[in-house]
């Protein structure tokens, strides 16, 4: 796709104001469809992957009324049907059509908490824009309107102009609740549960707050200004965040409950077990896992080399392997590190990434090359034990396995040998045990993921747990939607107990 | 925040600190170890041994060597400073009980992480053998606590200044050699040392435990930086370790791993000594 400039597509979109904004009542479906999707604006490729900005500009206020104008206000409203958290989304886009940005704003937060977050990272093409009736109608899910980009502006314009309010907080209770993990499972938790007026803390075994959404998804896609605000509000809310804090290490789970006097416990401590692909050379020097690669260069700041004491590997050719979000990332992120050549290896075909559809565009974009049905076979290393190439497979497409994806199947003697110093392993996180190990009691499935009811409730007394380590890795929205869940059956269940507790007395 | 609440010098660039943390210091066991960071924002996360703790004054004990940037920015706080970033206790505890006779060896600043085991070890009514060595006379740290606890006791240093002139495999090979031989070893120093004393135990069939530092920086099992080989499998030290069966990793694989960054950080630390000087100049 040919790039435009955030000016020219800005120019485009007046033009098309002018020619709608007195109309907007009375557009017939016939004279919305007609209306072009507004392409997102972006910082052009070539500057872009020498810096950590964002990529994603987002839309002008103009775009965004030209885009919601697409919206045909369907009666059966597929949209918040396959949205995980149901936000009313033709309402939120009428108000952004008649300019009530507050309005809008509002409605997204009666089902979700962090838009800005979500509007940015969530799959919508798989979501809420997979069955949108325009996209049907012009048989592309890329011509559906664009959902996220829409929620994205809403939440931007309400945080860049100070308009986000601090939720009202009910009366204090004496009712505490632990928080382990501060990914969005936890901070969702947190808030909801200290809108209760219920004393809440979270425990963070990093030394900031955020989980994935500090240390894995770069600065590019999600800029850290937004995970600050979001934590801010939390703070003013009264949320109190303890850092370097592993529960199961620095402290029991049974002593937060029984020592510190916990009421409730959510565990959202995400998945965080890298998985590698147990190949020949996998533990040479210039291997590693995305997780320590984005976090090197996220978290610890190895991008800043001149100020970041953390260092990160000098690559020039780098091979990623795997097709997911976390792949997109640590190619785009070496990219900007330094990288000429960046491939990502992947075994299926491009139909089959699991990565959102913008990150894979904007990857091309950026000189990203795709290695599609070749998998690596082994990692070749030099006399000093570094990386020096990888061999790799190639693959064909054979009957749809029980997902419905057709596998993979590789083609014999189909080896070759690419020249990389580095390779970064994307392929996937199994759920960490460092607490789930320490806490007896709490029961797992055979993966690890802990149990829990259709209350987010574990299998021990007051605790809860939702987010990647019930799911598996998943998505941001599905963490927040189980935050949510777990929330409500938290305060429900601390304030039938404040209930008993009054009868006692009276 | 924690505080430090103690510095000593205890050799040319070797450093003893209490630093207040009394959540740590109540869970620490021996062989655990924590991570903390001198500057929140750009510091790096570095993992120390916990060598003592004390409930009451709610501080743990670490000591450390100088050897690049981090460390040298630790040794230039004082007491009454803070450590921005402090996490622990991490890794799993050394599985103390009585063994029968235990050989304790010690390489460089690798006593300090044994002291408290060979403490522990004592305690759980073994005859502690300890082997402690150093280069030269000036490396040598914790002699005296670590003679107390010994019921048989070995200096070593590699260039003869003090104790027996030998690297602290010699002693070693010869204890193996007694009858009865010793139950088990543990070693604990640089890696190439500790790879020597695995080899030198290895005919003599005493198991060897070894406590590895490699590269780390969560300490958690989040990233698998720190993984080595031992025997057939791949292990998180973080996690699974510190503590391996010497004779089953692959130490030759960890040295080199441990090099990775070598280049860059050895450039980093001139730029950091230039600006040092450049600092005290101005002055
Ligand atoms: C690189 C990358 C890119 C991604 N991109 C997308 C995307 O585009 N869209 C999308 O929807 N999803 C994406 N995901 C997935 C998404 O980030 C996760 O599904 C989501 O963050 C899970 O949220 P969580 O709250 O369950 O856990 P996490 O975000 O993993 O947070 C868990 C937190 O708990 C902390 N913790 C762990 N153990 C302990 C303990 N014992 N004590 C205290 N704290 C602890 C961790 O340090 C961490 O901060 C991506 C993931 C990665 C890794
Ligand atoms: S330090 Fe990251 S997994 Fe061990």
């Amino acid at each position: 796709m040919h790039y435009h400039s955030p000016e020219e597509l800005q120019e485009q979109a007046r033009q098309l104001i002018a020619e709608y904004v007195t109309k907007v009542d009375d557009l017939k479906t016939k004279d919305r469809m007609k209306i072009p999707p507004q392409e997102m604006p972006a910082q052009n490729p070539e500057e872009r992957i020498h810096n950590l900005d964002e990529v994603a500009i987002g839309y002008t206020f103009e775009q965004a009324r030209i885009e919601a104008l697409r919206c045909l206000q369907c009666v059966k409203k597929n949209c918040v049907d396959d949205c995980p958290v149901k936000i009313d989304i033709p309402r939120f886009i009428n108000h952004l059509v008649h300019g009530d940005l507050e309005q809008a704003a509002s409605v997204i937060k009666e089902a979700s908490l962090l838009p800005a977050i979500c509007g940015r990272v969530c799959p919508q093409e798989t979501q809420c824009q997979s069955n949108c009736t325009v996209g049907k109608a012009l048989k592309d899910v890329d011509k559906s309107v664009a959902i996220g980009r829409l929620e994205r502006f809403v939440a931007d314009w309400e945080r860049t102009t100070g308009k986000i309010s601090i939720p009202e907080i009910k009366q204090s209770t004496s009712k505490k609740v632990a928080v382990v993990g501060s990914g969005p499972a936890g901070l969702v938790v947190a808030a909801d549960c200290r809108r209760e007026g219920h004393h809440v803390t979270v425990f963070e075994a990093f030394h900031k707050l955020g989980g994935v959404l500090r240390y894995g998804i770069p600065e590019f896609r999600l800029p850290n200004d937004i995970i600050d605000k979001e934590i801010q509000t939390l703070e003013a809310m009264g949320v109190e965040f303890k850092t370097n804090f592993v529960v199961g290490k620095t402290r029991k789970l049974k002593d937060l409950m029984e020592k510190d006097e916990y009421d409730a416990v959510f565990i959202g401590v995400g998945a965080g077990l890298p998985i590698f692909m147990g190949i020949e050379g996998e533990n040479l020097i210039g291997v590693f896992s995305a997780n320590e690669y984005l976090t090197r260069a996220n978290l610890m700041r190895a991008f800043d080399k001149e100020h970041a004491d953390t260092p990160i590997y000098p690559s020039k050719k780098v091979a990623v392997l795997g097709g997911g979000n976390v792949a997109m990332d640590a190619a785009r992120m070496a990219k900007r590190l330094g990288a000429e050549n960046v491939y990502v290896v992947y075994r299926r075909t491009e139909k089959e990434m699991p990565a959102r559809k913008e990150e894979v565009a904007h990857a091309k974009e950026e000189g990203i090359e795709f290695l599609f049905l070749q998998n690596a076979k082994r990692i070749i290393g030099d006399e000093e034990g570094k990386v020096k190439q990888i061999e790799c497979l190639r693959y064909e497409l054979g009957e749809p396995d029980s997902s419905g994806r057709r596998r993979p199947i590789e083609i014999k003697g189909s080896e070759f040998l690419i020249d990389v110093d580095t390779v970064i392993v994307a392929i996937g996180n199994g759920s960490n045990p460092l607490l789930t190990q320490s806490t007896p009691g709490l029961e797992l499935n055979k993966w690890g993921n802990i149990i829990v009811d259709e209350n987010q409730k574990t299998s021990l007394d007051k605790v809860y747990a939702g987010g990647d380590i019930v799911l598996g890795a998943a998505t941001v929205i599905l963490a927040m939607g189980e935050g949510r869940r777990a929330a409500a059956a938290i305060n429900k269940m601390l304030a039938e107990e404040i209930e008993k507790e009054k009868a006692l007395v009276n | 925040m924690n505080k430090i609440l103690f510095k000593q010098q205890l050799s040319s660039d070797v450093y003893l600190m209490r630093l207040y943390a009394p959540l740590i210091a109540e869970e620490r066991q021996a062989g655990q170890f924590i991570i903390l960071q001198v500057d929140e924002d750009y510091g790096e996360r570095i993992p120390l041994t916990i060598a003592d703790a004390n409930t009451d004054e709610g501080s743990i004990t670490i000591i450390f060597q100088v050897v690049g940037k981090t460390t040298k920015q630790l040794s230039l706080l004082n007491e009454g400073d803070d450590i921005k970033a402090l996490v622990g206790p991490l890794g799993k505890p050394t599985h103390i009980e009585n063994f029968g006779t235990v050989v304790c060896v010690g390489g460089g600043i690798g006593v300090a992480p044994l002291h408290p085991i060979a403490q522990s070890l004592k305690a759980a009514g073994n005859k502690v053998i300890i082997i402690i060595g150093a280069r030269n006379k000036d490396l040598l740290i914790l002699e005296n606590e670590m003679k107390n606890i010994a019921d048989e006791f070995i200096v070593c240093t590699d260039d003869g200044s003090y104790g027996r002139k030998a690297l602290v495999t010699e002693p070693l090979k010869e204890i193996c050699e007694r009858d009865p031989k010793p139950n088990m070893v543990i070693a604990i120093g640089p890696p190439i040392m500790m790879k020597f004393c695995s080899e030198t135990t290895r005919p003599y069939g005493v198991f060897t435990q070894v406590s590895l530092n490699t590269i780390m920086v969560d300490g958690t099992g989040m990233c698998g930086g720190c993984r080595v080989n031992v025997g057939k499998e791949v292990k998180f030290v973080c996690v699974d370790g510190p503590e391996f069966d010497g004779h089953l990793v692959d130490f030759d694989n960890m040295m080199k791993r441990l090099n990775s960054y070598k280049q860059i950080e050895r450039e980093k630390h001139l730029c950091f000594l230039e600006k040092e000087i450049e600092a005290k100049e101005a002055r």
